[in-house]
């Protein structure tokens, strides 16, 4: 199988924390990788290195064999390396349809456009719109994003991620904040996501993280603790220990 | 039957016949009041100055203190040019509008890191520099007391700048237009959206992989680049460059004039330029040397009320004008 | 030599107190407030005022100086100030532009625009003689003044109640209230001695300085830089910043009078360019 993204030794130093403490961690292509730990582990630290948000202090990340340690953040994007965010990143002024849009015409290098009206490309538009209606946004697209209610917003955050056609896909807590009854939307979608698209899922839900992935590493203060498939982590009495143990659901 | 996506993006850019309407009346107003043309001709430098500080706040969310610099860099552009000899206007513009951006240019990327503070400090900082450079280099720039001696050609060979301003106005309120068409043109585009984006959330811009910085840094240039044109249709205008052009209260000036229009709204520097304009005629008036005191009253009072309220209020109004939905 | 090394010194100890209250107000609180002059000035006007009209002593107008311009931002901040914390950083510029606009045109037109002077006692008059040096000795005065105040005011910030009370409202203002701090009063005592402070500096720099009614607008400047250069850490930075802003201008004007303020916004750029988080903040996890 080969290897979608990995980091060698990765560290990352804040000061006189450590926030990533060597982490080397190989994601095979079209995986459903899960990354669990408990609050304060380090994982959305990960997230920004592995998105160039933040630059580490030592060791290296790969995409697709490419080394991209050093790479701007828009550049992995343009590679395919897509990420959600934990906390809504969303442009509050814009409405759906132009934020899919630009989305999409950013990934078809039309971002500088500075002539034609913006959506002149019709084959944009009707992506974005494609997108928009499998996400259940249609209805909503032309309103401003900040009137949304907080479950359209959360399927927003997802669906401009999906309009960069990611190859690899980090998801930083997809259902964090949604009530239980809405839940599922967001859990549809993760199983629609197409096969040969690897996920990276960041979640503290375990219901979410054991039916949908298939393998799972757990950090625990920055560092890797273990790693594997399912059954064997939900076995590992070390994991039960530090994290399942202690911290149930939350 | 609903309109469809499609329709819908490209109906936000489309020309409105309020537009027109606006555009007819501000060379109406020359007929009707030939005599103020002067004051008309100030309006319309001092809109297109506007216009271009709203690219960078009001579109690339940049707070700048000192966007006279690149005013006053147009400003002693064309000026020199005019005073060795070479003195036709639209070479003048060409002139500014380079010199200017390629300060711009360079400048631009001591913004791309740091928070508003240190984005403030550094525009604030690069004008102060300007000034104290111009004020120095007396030889050159006439210091303290103005360049000397400009000598401007007619506009294309044809039209000669006349007393009474009617050519000043019509020459600049044509750059203007011109120039409008452009900056309404890029903020419509994709680069346009792309900046609101950068805008709203600079790090959601960045996963969407648009290049933050390149974004900022290619606005700021072409703002530069208006200014310089706004600061050389007033040197062109008024045969006149001293280093009050780079002063700070220019770039006080301009911000007051921007926000008392709207900020991220074209027609708002224009607006704010009229309103700003016709008060200091006519504060200067009443008290010459105090008017200043006003202008930081309604300063304060813009900011206790709201100034988004007011722009709100000016945009429903032209909204009710033209029919529907706001202007540009 | 050594007499422009001592003129900086002091005239950079004059800008900390000046700008210290600044680096609090802005640094910590990130309320951009370029009105911070205003209050100077205020100070300025006071001491010029009781001295040459009501006779007081240049010694006793100093606290004076001090508790005026406090009250002064006591009631500002009550009434305005307190407005704009949660506002964005583009209405604070306006209306603090807007603040200083106001009270330059104000001054001007209630006072005129002359120079204000002060009569400094004969004990302060006249030049001691140290390393070979002549030192003029109400420099030697303010040095000795402003580093009191300096140790005083980072003592406040660090060991009392109040200190910790304010980096706990600074910090996370909704926190701070759940502990029982009373956030709002924290602030308007922080703004009123830091606006005090100001006022204590303009009275201490009319001599040295110069007042008139522009005297917001031509120290701003000066004042953004000690804030930005210093870092937003705390008042340490601040303290250091002012010392080398004082002794480069100083230094600067004298040894290559030909080009001027230039050297200090090149500085700041420079500082700015390699620091933009400042000289002496330390870098910030996250």
């Amino acid at each position: 199988m080969s290897i979608a993204l990995a980091t060698h030794d990765l560290v990352k130093n804040f000061g006189g924390l450590r926030a990533t403490d060597h982490v080397s961690l190989t994601i095979h292509t079209g995986a459903r990788h899960a990354l669990i730990g408990p609050n304060g582990a380090g994982k959305t630290t990960l997230i920004n290195l592995l998105t160039g948000v933040l630059t580490p202090s030592q060791g290296n990340i790969t995409l697709e064999g490419e080394n991209i340690t050093r790479l701007s953040q828009h550049a992995r994007v343009q590679r395919g390396l897509v990420r959600t965010f934990q906390i809504n990143q969303l442009f509050a002024d814009m409405s759906p349809l132009q934020s899919l849009c630009l989305a999409v015409s950013e990934r078809n290098q039309q971002g500088r456009d500075w002539w034609r009206v913006a959506g002149s490309d019709k084959a944009h538009v009707d992506e974005a719109e494609e997108i928009l209606t499998r996400f259940g946004l249609r209805d909503v697209m032309m309103q401003q994003t900040r009137f949304l209610p907080y479950g359209k917003q959360r399927l927003l955050e997802i669906a401009l991620a999906i309009a960069c056609k990611p190859r690899v896909l980090l998801l930083d807590e997809p259902a964090a904040g949604v009530p239980e009854e809405e839940r599922h939307e967001i859990i549809d979608i993760l199983a629609a996501l197409p096969k040969d698209v690897t996920v990276v899922l960041i979640e503290h839900d375990m219901d979410l993280v054991f039916s949908f992935a298939d393998r799972i590493s757990v950090m625990v203060n920055g560092a890797l603790l273990t790693e594997g498939g399912v059954d064997e982590i939900a076995r590992d009495p070390q994991v039960r220990a530090v994290y399942l143990g202690e911290s149930g659901h939350e | 039957m609903a309109p469809s996506a499609h329709q819908m993006m490209l109906d936000q850019a489309r020309w409105r016949w309020s537009e027109s309407l606006f555009w007819l009346s501000s060379l109406a107003v020359l007929f009707v009041f030939p005599s103020k043309a002067l004051l008309f001709s100030q309006i319309a430098i001092m809109g297109l100055f506007a216009l271009s500080l709203d690219l960078i706040l009001g579109y690339g969310g940049i707070v700048s203190l000192g966007h006279a610099a690149f005013f006053g860099v147009g400003a002693y552009a064309a000026g020199l040019m005019a005073k060795h000899g070479m003195g036709d206007p639209l070479l003048g513009l060409g002139v500014a509008a380079f010199v200017a951006a390629v300060i711009g240019w360079l400048t631009s990327f001591l913004l791309l890191r740091g928070s508003d503070l240190t984005r403030l400090m550094v525009t604030l900082g690069i004008a102060l520099m300007l000034f104290e450079l111009a004020n120095r280099m007396a030889p050159i720039t006439g210091g303290a007391d103005g360049l000397q001696g400009m000598m401007v050609g007619p506009v294309l060979g044809l039209f000669s700048f006349d007393l009474f301003g009617k050519t000043a106005y019509l020459y600049a309120l044509t750059v203007l237009f011109l120039l409008f068409l452009l900056a309404r043109k890029i903020v419509h585009s994709t680069f346009g959206l792309s900046l609101r984006a950068v805008k709203g959330n600079a790090l959601r811009a960045g996963a969407i992989g648009i290049s933050v910085s390149g974004r900022l840094v290619a606005i700021y240039t072409l703002s530069a680049a208006f200014a310089g044109i706004a600061g050389a249709l007033s040197a062109q205008t008024t045969q006149l460059v001293s280093l009050d052009v780079l002063d700070f209260h220019r770039s006080a000036d301009v911000m007051l004039v921007l926000v008392i229009g709207g900020v991220g709204w074209l027609y708002g520097g224009i607006i704010g330029a009229i309103m700003f304009t016709l008060m200091q005629d006519w504060l200067a008036g009443i008290t010459p040397q105090y008017w200043e005191f006003w202008i930081g009253l309604v300063l304060v009072c813009l900011v206790l009320v709201g100034h988004d309220r007011i722009k709100t209020g000016v945009q429903s109004m032209v909204a009710r004008l033209g029919g529907k939905g706001g202007a540009a | 030599m050594l007499t422009i090394l001592f003129d900086g010194i002091a005239y950079g100890m004059l800008l900390f107190v000046l700008a210290c209250g600044l680096s609090v107000t802005m640094g910590l609180m990130n309320f951009i407030n370029l009105s911070h002059g205003v209050f100077s000035m205020a100070g300025g006007y006071i001491t010029a005022f009781l001295i040459n009209r009501l006779g007081v002593p240049f010694l006793l107008c100093l606290p004076l100086a001090f508790l005026f311009s406090a009250a002064l931002g006591m009631v500002l901040e009550r009434t305005l100030y307190r407005r704009l914390y949660a506002r964005s950083h583009l209405d604070q510029v306006l209306f603090t532009i807007g603040i200083v606009f106001m009270a330059v045109a104000a001054v001007d037109y209630v006072i005129g625009s002359q120079q204000q002077t002060v009569k400094l006692p004969e004990i302060l008059k006249g030049r001691i003689d140290i390393f070979g040096g002549s030192i003029g000795l109400y420099r030697v005065f303010i040095i000795a003044l402003c580093g009191c105040l300096a140790v005083t005011i980072q003592m406040l910030l660090v060991k009392t109640r109040f200190g910790s009370q304010l980096r706990a409202a600074v910090d996370d203002p909704r926190v701070a209230r759940g502990m029982g701090i009373n956030v709002n009063t924290v602030f308007a005592i922080t703004f009123a001695v830091g606006s005090g402070l100001a006022g204590l500096g303009g009275a201490l720099g009319t001599d040295i300085l110069g007042m008139d009614p522009t005297f917001p607008i031509k120290f701003m400047i000066y004042f953004l830089i000690v804030v930005t250069v210093g870092g937003t850490s705390g008042i340490t930075g601040a303290f250091f910043a002012s010392l080398i802003l004082g002794i480069a201008d100083v230094g600067g004007k004298y040894y290559v009078p030909q080009i001027g303020a230039f050297i200090i916004y090149a500085l700041m750029l420079v500082v700015l360019i390699i620091r933009p988080q400042g000289l002496f903040s330390r870098s910030k996890g996250k």
